[in-house]
Order: structure tokens, then sequence, then C-alpha cells
């Protein structure tokens, strides 16, 4: 049977065309706010998922290092590694900066790492080869390899780009020594330091007559023994992997029984960073894609519905010359559905190219697009009803009209 | 052969009630033979578009009796599914062709016939025959904006035979045609009555070709007379 569908798509190509064009872009939209969430899961268990531990040892009463400040002291990997089971304890350290660089403001989160760094996707430039000044530069920072930067009171230098390395917030990483990152993280100002020396013995003059040996006056005044006027560095966690054969949970309760930490497993970690920081972008993404969702729906229902009424008295005529009810239908339902099915093509295709100027991650998941592909297809389906309903009602005497 | 094609007896047609009420069919009774064509004249208001309409099953009457080829279609009801018995029994012709726009002269055609369950096979071999028969082979591709208005009206009447209806029903098919083209397509009805052996009742006011018609009938205040040729 000839498809009349087709061919009034074919009739009115223009008008098609450009109905189709302007559903994909919303759709493009739509499709963005579930990659953005895809992206946000991605960026918020990266590292987590890239660090591969098994066991995440933060400061006692916190949530870890992505919710919240947790300091704990430098010298903690020492005593988890002397826990039987464990195989390896290497302190994590992260924080974020803000600088200015070419007029540009620039967001980094610090990341520390243990090694050379060369388990992270490189993709230009080398891993990490000296202690000390060098680092690593996630590609969306847009520090060119040999650029440099002044963190603190040093400058680094990108010696490599990583690809798609992005923080939970979306800020781009930059991947240095363990020591470099941690003086990052402790650099005080020189004034800063003078003065808590100063305010130090100011406590010490401030202490009863006799209360205080001369031998201790002498430490604290001397220029080689007195103790710093800050506090040591911290790091923001330990990283366990355990032994393979060993039980977990057996060195999760031994890590328990210490006052000073709290030890999750690494889907634990996981979990706190998806329910706390990620539950309320997600909702509110998902409250965008359904406006979305339902904006489309309105406008392809709108736009169906005139074409219907443009076509009344064709329908009119066909009804006139006998056409069951099923062939009026078909053909509304049919374009309804090619309009669907084609957006939804043209904003898969398109969205390639779109989303990677997002400046938050995309990432498109073949389970969300065919969620998505299903609820286009039933727009398109309620989006006919009104022309088809229309249709229904119309006269075949209209023709006379 | 002088089998009754269409019937009707005691029709009535009333629009409004009480005073206001208008009697638009009032008792028209009268049959058609198959192979005849009858022009149906009036002036403007006098109820031709209703009978017309009636005898169409596009509206119901208010009482009497309708037959069409010896099946009682309306008796103070419908007695048929009107849809499928308009398929399969009664054409239409329009003053305007009324084609579908996005379909060719062919498809046009062919649609007819294939709402009517024809196969694409059956319906592109008549409708070969039709555009053939009404001289429009040449034009099978053509979109109906790309015809004369005398080759869209063929195009209708080919369309409206193309399942080889018991009646044809024409509403002022020459209106919007010169009087040259309006003479060809009058012919051509007359043609068709009588080489397709359907009934065509044909409402028109062009009493120039009125000479094609077997029987001229009269319709004043809904109410039908038969007149001679010379009236």
């Amino acid at each position: 049977m000839i498809n009349l569908a087709f061919k009034d798509i074919r009739h009115n190509l223009g008008r098609f065309l450009l109905t189709t064009a302007g559903i994909s872009l919303l759709l493009i939209v739509v499709m963005g706010m579930g990659g953005i969430y895809r992206g946000l899961i991605q960026e918020a268990t990266l590292i987590i998922d890239r660090a591969g531990a098994d066991i995440w040892v933060v400061q006692r009463d916190t949530k870890g290092p992505f919710a919240e400040v947790s300091k704990l002291p430098r010298n903690l990997e020492n005593r988890i590694e002397a826990i039987s089971g464990v195989a390896s304890a290497e302190p994590f350290v992260s924080h974020t900066v803000q600088r200015n660089k070419n007029e540009r403001v620039l967001r980094l989160t610090i990341q520390g790492v243990p090694d050379d760094g060369s388990w992270l996707p490189i993709i230009q430039g080398r891993a990490l080869q000296a202690g000390h000044f060098e680092m690593l530069a996630d590609k969306s920072a847009k520090l060119p390899l040999g650029s440099t930067l002044k963190l603190g009171k040093d400058t680094y230098t990108v010696v490599g780009i990583t690809g798609r390395m992005n923080s939970p917030s979306g800020d781009a990483m930059v991947f240095l020594s363990l020591n470099d990152a941690m003086a990052i993280q402790a650099d005080t100002p020189a004034e800063a330091i003078r003065l808590e020396r100063h305010a130090r013995l100011q406590r010490f003059d401030a202490l009863p007559y006799g209360s205080t040996s001369v031998d201790h006056a002498d430490m604290l005044m001397s220029e080689t023994s007195r103790p710093a006027a800050l506090p040591g560095r911290q790091i923001s966690a330990v990283l366990v992997k355990v032994l393979p054969g060993h039980s977990m949970e057996a060195v999760l309760a031994k890590l328990r029984t210490m006052p000073d930490v709290t030890a999750y497993t690494a889907d634990e970690q996981r979990e706190i960073m998806l329910s706390g920081f990620v539950a309320r972008s997600r909702k509110q993404l998902l409250l965008f894609r359904t406006i979305l969702i339902i904006v489309s729906t309105v406008v392809m229902t709108l736009i169906l519905y005139t074409l219907t009424l443009d076509k009344l008295h064709d329908i009119a005529m066909l009804k006139l010359i006998g056409a069951r009810n099923g062939v009026i239908v078909r053909m509304i339902m049919q374009q309804s559905l090619l309009i669907g099915v084609l957006a939804f093509g043209i904003a898969r295709f398109c969205g390639e190219w779109v989303y990677p100027f997002f400046p938050r991650r995309v990432v498109l998941v073949s389970f969300d697009l065919w969620v998505l592909f299903g609820i286009v297809i039933g727009i398109s389906v309620l989006a006919s009803c009104a022309g088809i309903i229309k249709a229904m009602r119309t006269n075949a005497g209209e023709i006379l009209s | 052969m002088n089998t009754v094609a269409l019937s009707a007896e005691h029709l009535f047609k009333t629009y409004g009630e009480g005073d206001t009420a208008v009697h638009a069919l009032n008792d028209v009774s009268f049959s058609m033979n198959v192979g005849e064509i009858v022009a149906l004249l009036g002036p403007s208001g006098a109820g031709k578009s209703t009978l017309l309409t009636t005898l169409g099953l596009i509206q119901p009457p208010s009482s009497g009796t309708i037959s069409i080829a010896g099946t009682r279609v309306f008796d103070n009801g419908y007695q048929v599914n009107i849809r499928d018995f308009r398929r399969n029994n009664i054409g239409f012709v329009f003053q305007k062709a009324n084609l579908l726009p996005f379909l060719t002269a062919e498809e046009n055609i062919r649609i007819a016939m294939e709402v009517n369950d024809a196969s694409s096979r059956e319906s592109k071999q008549y409708a070969a025959e039709l555009l053939e028969h009404f001289e429009l082979s040449a034009r099978r591709t053509f979109l109906p904006k790309q015809l004369s208005g005398g080759q869209q009206q063929r195009v209708a009447i080919a369309r409206a035979l193309a399942n080889k209806p018991s009646l044809l029903l024409a509403d002022e098919p020459t209106a919007a045609l010169d009087s040259h083209m309006g003479r060809k397509v009058m012919e051509l009805l007359k043609n068709v009555a009588h080489t397709h052996h359907t009934a065509v009742l044909v409402v028109t006011h062009d009493h120039r070709a009125i000479d094609v018609f077997d029987r001229i009938w009269m319709m004043e205040d809904g109410k039908l007379s038969e007149k001679n040729r010379q009236d």
C-alpha cells in the first residue's frame, strides 16, 4: 500500500526537516543532561577507582577527603603497614587551588602520587622523573607541555598531559610527587611562621615561675633544637591494599580499633561520594531532564497537531473514499515516530561533536541512550494522540465545506 | 439493461426545530437505473447538496429509505457499515478535484483501491487502464499542482471509478472549468455511465451541456420533480 506518511513528508520536506531539527536540538540537551550526570558520577568516582585501594583510612569521624577536611599524621602509613594482611599503605594528598595564569582563572586539584604516575592516562609527554618540581596536568587545565606554574614557594614544570582526569568538582587535576603535593598544601608565609614562633615564646614566658626547667628553656630558645613553629605535614588519607588471600574484614576490624582514624572500604567511600556530593546534582539534572522531556512532548504535540490540522481536508477525502481509521492513524503515527526517531539520531550524531565543548564531562551510556530512545518513542506516540483525536472527529462531509 | 441502481422513498431531511425548521428534503422519492446519467438542477438552497450528501451516506436523512445496488442502506437508520459500503459502491466527484496534494495522479487513483484492500499490483494495473481511458497516461507521475484544472478533474473521476462503484455522485464537477473543458468532462461522465454501467447523478448549473443527460431532475424547496428537456 502507498505509504501516505512518507508521501506527505516528501511533499512537505522543508517543514518536516525543520521540525525534526528543532526536536533534535531539544534532545541534544536532554541527552547531554544524562551524559553530564554520568560524567559527574565518573568524575566523582574516578580517583577512587584509579587509586585501586581496598580500604580508605581517614581522620576519625570524618567521611573522607572528598566529603570534608581529613587530616592525618604523615607517619600513619607506617602504623598501618604493621597490621597483618596489609600489602601496602600509601599516603593520599589532595587539595584544590585557584590561580591566575595568563589572565585566566585556573582551578586545579592537586593530587600527590606515591610513584611516577605512569599508571595515569598520559596522552602527551612523559611520567614524573625528578623527585621534585615536575607535574602532570590534565588536558582540561590547558597548561601546555613545558609550561610552568608557581604553586606554594616553588615553580613546577608540566612534563606530561593526562586525558580526562577531573576531580569530583570538575576541576582539572594535576599530579605531583607526594612531597611536593604536601609542601604546597602546607605552604605558609614566612611571616606566619615567625609570628607563630614569637607566640610560642610568649606562651613560654607566661608560664608560672618554676614550672619549666632551664634545659627546657634552652631547648626552646636554641636555633637548632627548638620544635617547629607549625605542625608537621599532614596527609588526607591512607590508601590500604590488602594482601591476596587475607581477609579485608580482619584488616578493617584492626583499623577500627585505632582511636584516631576511621576506615572505609572502597565501595563505602564511593557510596559516600555518590550519596553526598552527587545526589543533589542528580536530582537537579533529573528535574531539568523531566522538564525538557515535557517541553519536547508539548512541542511535538503542537507541531503534529498543526500538521494534522493542515491535512484535515485530505483526511476528510480519505474518509470519503472509505479509508479505514487505521490508515489515517498510521499516517499520523508514522510521521510522529519518524520525527522522533530521526531527531534522536541527529541528536546522537551531533552530540558527539557538541558535547566535548561542554565544560563538564559528558558520558553517554548505552543503557541511558536506550531509555531515552524509549522515552522518545513514548512521547512520539503521545504527541500524535492530539492529531489522531482531531482526525477521528473529522467528518467525511467536511470535504464539501 | 433496466436494473435499479439507486432508489429513495419518502426522504425527509429537516434542519432545526419548530418555527425555525427547514425542510431541505421534503418527501423525495425517485429511482435511477444502472448506466443512467441524471442532471440535478435547482437554485441555491433548494436541497441539491443535501440530497447528494444523503445519497452519499455522508449525512443521514431524517426519515425515509435509500437503496443502492439492491441493498437497503437506510431505513430509519443505517442498515450497513457506511464507510465500507461507500468504499465499495459509491464514487464522488466535486467542484474541486480534491486530489491528495502529496500523491501523483496515479497514486491518487491507486489509494482509492488500496484502502479497499487491493494489492499494489492490482491497483497499478487498473490505475494505468483508467489513466489511459482518460488520456492521462503521460501525466501519470505528475502531482496535482502540475496538472491543469481539467486534468485534475479527470483524475478525480478516475479515482471515483477506481472501485467500480454502482453509483457516482458529482457535485458541480464543471463549475471550475471553462466551457470547452466543462463539456468534455460532462461527456466523460456520460461515457462512464454507459460504459462502466454506473448510475451517475450530477448536480449542475451548467445548462450548456444539458443534452448529455438521460434525464433531468429539478429540485425546489426540498421537492424533486422531473423535467422535460424542452423546459
